[in-house]
């Protein structure tokens, strides 16, 4: 493999306390390495741009049976964005939802080296990990989805934080999944009854379980596990007017919780697209709706075991996607157009439904704005990441546009006083009006890599340019010092890095993706827990029961599915 | 005493039965007994020991005759007439795993292919359907927990999917359907009196090919609005009962295959299924599956979705992927002379194409991959057999909804035989060499 030097770049890392200098950065043998350390490298010049260790998301729809849902079901997301097969380079289609080969092109394009797949659901797991393998260059993993998942809605109910641990252990093992996931809890179960759970303490049907115990449950077993990431949760009534106090109440479950991990990790709750959950009013059909991101994001930085992503708006035509099956069915009645769902047995649910954030639109223009504010209130930047919740609130492609209206006043008030139809109304009942931060290179290092590694974990091998780190380096072509003047320069340099080193391969050079990767890998979490013939006996009788596969017939073996995997290995028998 | 495979999954139909027992010989290679399978699933784990069964690919020479050719052979004439074609068309893929399916895409995209599936003959219009109003549906065992009204349209499970209604749908005792076939209400459309029909609470013997009225129907009978006295030779009260009763549940469910997928209305009759399930949704839960046919149809759909973004009909000749039922489809090339060479993988579109296709597959320079002789592989000019999926290799299949499940191999195949994966590799391997691309 050969070896890199990233000359006289500007450098970003937080984790190193590096805030622009000139410097160069060193790649040998696939790792970080101090820069005198190499000898015959290759160089490449990094003047005048800006260099970073690649991006990690934290949480995006790209992989999974309900991507390709919204793949198959809308043809139309691929008009006027196909691109035809070019030497090293393979057929790409897909604005909305790419297919996986345009997303492993999109990361790089965009400087990532790491994407988490959100939502899993377990039964399906086989599937979401098909379309990993057949996604290039990037490294991923998926969260299995477990707040609805009957084995967790019955142990939690009789508060058996023990056996939802050693279950959640199994579940990984079984799917080769990252972490725990819970979306919706208790409202998804209701949903296999065509109804909801509108706030932490409605009652599950048939279960008597709420989803304050839901989530409450999984934190502790995820910390009895030392999982990792923490508990990934996708709160109750999302995207209801007058929701921001579900969400309170969701994140106030996180006191009195404790991180126990051996990663590095100080939250016990990641909140996720938490734009989606800060509205204040009645109704859309009101003048009322109003943002709440202020009275959250009050409480989320008066907090250190909380850490959250964005969720912005991305005003356009996008394919929303989700486990949060009632969500999907009320917003098919709010818009009127197709609307795809798959109840799964025993564990979840999902929906697509397409959908326009059209700038016209106050309701649009307001959820825009509440996404930013919550990138702009940020005290500890390394507690809020940014992403669209891909493709929920924006395609993946956007991640560049966000980065440009959260680092340029001069871009937001452009959108507010040129594109937004109401935009003087967002002003009027949203907080942007009033914020003028622009979030620095440095603070987006923190929102883009360092933050989002740090709370999957995996800070050791992601998220900085420290020695014996991953060699994953990209160097975007901004000059921090001379482009400052013009914001569409952001936009455009983020979502065209000029160089990608990722795991020590060159994939991008000079703007261009000359390779499909070589060593792409598969993350996930095996935890070791004691023998627990409780929860083996409730596994081998539910599969006998109530599933339609066999127990031998569920785990995904690794041979085909898992074909590179990289395995975190945790103790939690003690 | 005989070896016993358990947990087997069944190579046949969508329905994928995965709780299969194969009892082996002493020496592991002969196969014995199939149980729990249906009579077709077991034929075919017994088929594949068959004596006369072909081991080696083999050209038709001019004559009309036979002529046995080794693997590299048919490597290199495939390889060969793929690149040669200007828009070749590669079909089947249904009865094959999703690896192969992947190297196959891979194949495709390289030599510019139109690619297309069994579903352009099955449910390809649902795929369409879908596209228009999407699909509110479930997994199986949703609906073996759950479901208390079953509504089978336009098929016959008895004989198509013979332990669908044992597995899934009529028969199990669920968690909340603990008293199995006494906790549903049974619904039958069908223009003739099947045996599925036979075992109906309600058989509704519409007239051939009102699918859509009927539906229509019942649609405005759910809303409580006014019905003509009669909808494709219903009476408004049977119709009324029906609404009712779906309305009633607590989860309904609608299964519904060919005879409304490929009757007068196609893809529109699977348009309004889908609105009656949404409505539904409006009183209590519902959700609409198709009984898909190959046992991996589904997952070609699957794979093409996330490679290319379609699921079917895929027309690669120009460098990016592009999707026009009616005109990227397969018969239709066919009839109109668009492609110059055709490769069959998993299908048998010979015994299920109209027959001026077929005549089209006999004259072009055309390979079928099949373990089986088959009226394709009598017209095609050369057969390449390959081991059975399923049975000698495994792979990943989907089942008819969507969950996709590793099939096993219980035996090897006959010494020196190829799989699909394997014989697609080479292919690929060779086509890259002679464009000069490797």
């Amino acid at each position: 493999m050969a070896d890199y030097i990233i000359r006289n770049g500007f450098v970003f890392d937080p984790i190193l306390g590096i805030n622009g200098d000139i410097m160069d950065v060193a790649v040998k043998d696939g790792k970080i390495v101090d820069a005198g350390d190499v000898t015959k490298a290759t160089e490449i010049d990094a003047s005048g741009m800006t260099v970073m260790a690649a991006g990690v998301d934290v949480h995006a729809h790209v992989a999974g049976p309900k991507v390709n849902v919204g793949r198959n079901f809308r043809p139309e997301d691929k008009l006027f964005s196909c691109s035809p097969r070019s030497g090293i380079k393979r057929m790409e289609a897909g604005f909305s939802v790419p297919t996986t080969i345009r997303t492993g092109y999109l990361y790089a394009r965009m400087g990532f080296g790491f994407s988490m797949e959100a939502a899993m659901p377990p039964l399906y797991a086989r599937h979401t990990h098909e379309e990993i393998v057949d996604t290039p260059i990037i490294d991923q993993g998926a969260l299995p989805v477990f707040g609805n998942n009957w084995f967790v809605l019955e142990y939690i109910k009789e508060n058996e934080v023990e056996n939802t641990a050693a279950y959640i252990a199994w579940l990984l093992a079984q799917t080769k999944g990252y972490g725990v996931k819970c979306v919706n809890p208790g409202g998804t179960e209701s949903w296999g009854w065509g109804m909801n759970c509108e706030t932490v303490d409605d009652v599950v049907p048939y279960f008597d379980v709420t989803p304050r115990q839901i989530v409450d449950g999984l934190i502790a077993a995820n910390e009895m596990l030392g999982l990792p990431h923490c508990m990934h949760v996708h709160g109750n009534s999302l995207g209801e007017p007058g929701n921001y106090g579900v969400t309170l109440d969701t994140l106030k479950i996180a006191e009195g919780h404790k991180p126990n991990n051996e990663f590095g990790r100080e939250s016990v709750l990641h909140h996720t697209h938490l734009q989606f959950h800060c509205y204040g009013g009645e109704s859309y059909a009101s003048k009322s709706f109003e943002s709440k991101s202020k009275e959250v994001m009050e409480y989320v930085n008066s907090t250190d075991n909380i850490t959250f992503d964005l969720g912005v708006v991305t005003l356009d035509e996008t394919t929303t996607m989700t486990a949060d099956g009632p969500f999907e069915f009320h917003l098919s009645h709010m818009n009127n157009l197709k609307w795809a769902n798959t109840d799964v047995e025993l564990e979840t649910a999902a929906g697509v439904v397409p959908f326009i954030y059209n700038p016209k639109t106050f309701i649009a223009g307001a959820q825009w704005a509440i996404g930013l504010e919550l990138g702009l209130l940020i005290k500890d930047p390394m507690k809020a990441y940014i992403t669209t919740d891909a493709p929920n609130a924006g395609p993946l492609m956007r991640y560049p546009r966000v980065y440009k209206w959260l680092m340029s006043a001069k871009a937001r008030d452009d959108m507010l006083d040129n594109v937004l139809k109401y935009g003087d109304s967002v002003r009027e009942r949203c907080y942007i009006g009033e914020l003028d931060r622009e979030i620095s290179l440095y603070e987006l290092a923190m929102m883009t890599r360092a933050g989002p590694a740090k709370t999957l974990g995996l800070s050791h091998m992601f998220g900085s340019l420290k020695a014996g780190l991953e060699g994953d380096v990209v160097v975007y072509p901004y000059n921090p010092e001379s482009d400052t003047d013009d914001p569409e320069k952001i936009e455009y340099a983020f979502g065209n890095c000029n160089t990608l080193l990722k795991g020590g391969e060159l994939i991008v050079k000079d703007g261009e993706v000359v390779s499909n990767g070589k060593q792409k890998r598969t993350f996930w979490v095996n935890a070791k827990t004691n023998e627990n013939p409780v929860v083996e006996r409730d596994i081998s009788e539910k599969f006998k029961r109530y599933y339609t596969v066999t127990q031998n017939n569920y785990a995904v073996e690794g041979h085909h599915y898992v074909p590179n995997p990289y395995v975190i290995e945790v103790d939690a028998t003690k | 005493m005989a070896k016993i495979v358990t947990d087997v999954v069944c190579p046949f139909c969508g329905t994928l039965c995965d709780d299969l027992e194969v009892a082996l010989d002493d020496s592991g290679e002969k196969i014995l007994e199939v149980y729990n399978a249906c009579a077709i699933g077991a034929t075919k784990f017994l088929h594949s020991q068959a004596e006369d069964r072909l081991t080696r690919p083999r050209m038709k020479q001019e004559d009309g005759s036979w002529k046995d050719v080794t693997y590299d052979e048919a490597v290199e004439y495939t390889a060969k007439m793929l690149v040669d074609a200007k828009k070749p068309l590669m079909y089947g893929w249904s009865s094959t795993s999703c690896s192969a399916q992947s190297i196959g895409s891979e194949l495709g995209e390289e030599v510019g292919a139109c690619m297309d599936n069994t579903a352009t003959v099955c449910h390809g219009s649902t795929l369409i359907a879908v596209q228009d109003v999407g699909v509110p549906s479930a997994t199986l065992g949703e609906i073996a927990n759950r479901a208390d009204r079953v509504v089978f349209w336009g098929c016959n499970p008895a004989h198509a999917h013979p332990r669908h209604m044992s597995r899934y749908s009529i028969f199990p005792r669920g968690f909340f359907t603990g008293k199995g076939s006494k906790s549903r209400k049974m619904v039958v459309v069908d223009p003739r009196k099947t045996d599925t029909a036979k075992m109906a609470d309600i058989h509704l013997q519409l007239e051939q090919g009102r699918d859509y009225e009927l539906l229509s129907a019942i649609r405005i009978a759910i809303r409580g609005e006014k019905l003509p006295e009669t909808v494709a030779g219903i009476p408004a009260k049977t119709i009324k009962e029906v609404a009712d009763t779906l309305k009633s549940g607590r989860f309904s469910v609608i299964f519904f295959g060919m005879g409304v997928t490929h009757s007068l209305g196609k893809n529109h009759n699977i348009d309004i299924a889908i609105a009656v399930t949404r409505d539904l949704n409006d009183y209590t839960k519902a959700a609409i599956i198709p009984m898909r046919g190959h046992y991996n149809v589904t997952g070609s759909g699957q794979v093409w979705g996330w490679q290319f973004g379609y699921p079917f009909c895929l027309d690669l000749s120009r460098g990016f992927p592009r999707y026009n039922p009616g005109d990227s489809s397969s018969n239709d090339l066919l009839i109109r002379d668009e492609v110059d060479a055709v490769f069959t993988l998993g299908s048998d579109p010979g015994a299920h194409f109209p027959v001026g296709s077929v005549k089209k597959i006999a004259q072009l320079p055309s390979v079928c991959i099949d373990p089986h002789i088959t009226p394709t592989s009598a017209v095609s000019k050369l057969h390449v057999p390959v081991a059975f999926v399923g049975v000698e290799v495994g792979g990943c299949a989907y089942r008819m909804d969507n969950v996709p499940i590793e099939t096993r191999k219980v035996v090897e195949p006959p010494e020196g035989m190829l799989t699909d994966e394997e014989f697609l590799a080479k292919v690929l391997d060779r086509v890259k060499k002679i464009k000069g691309v490797a």
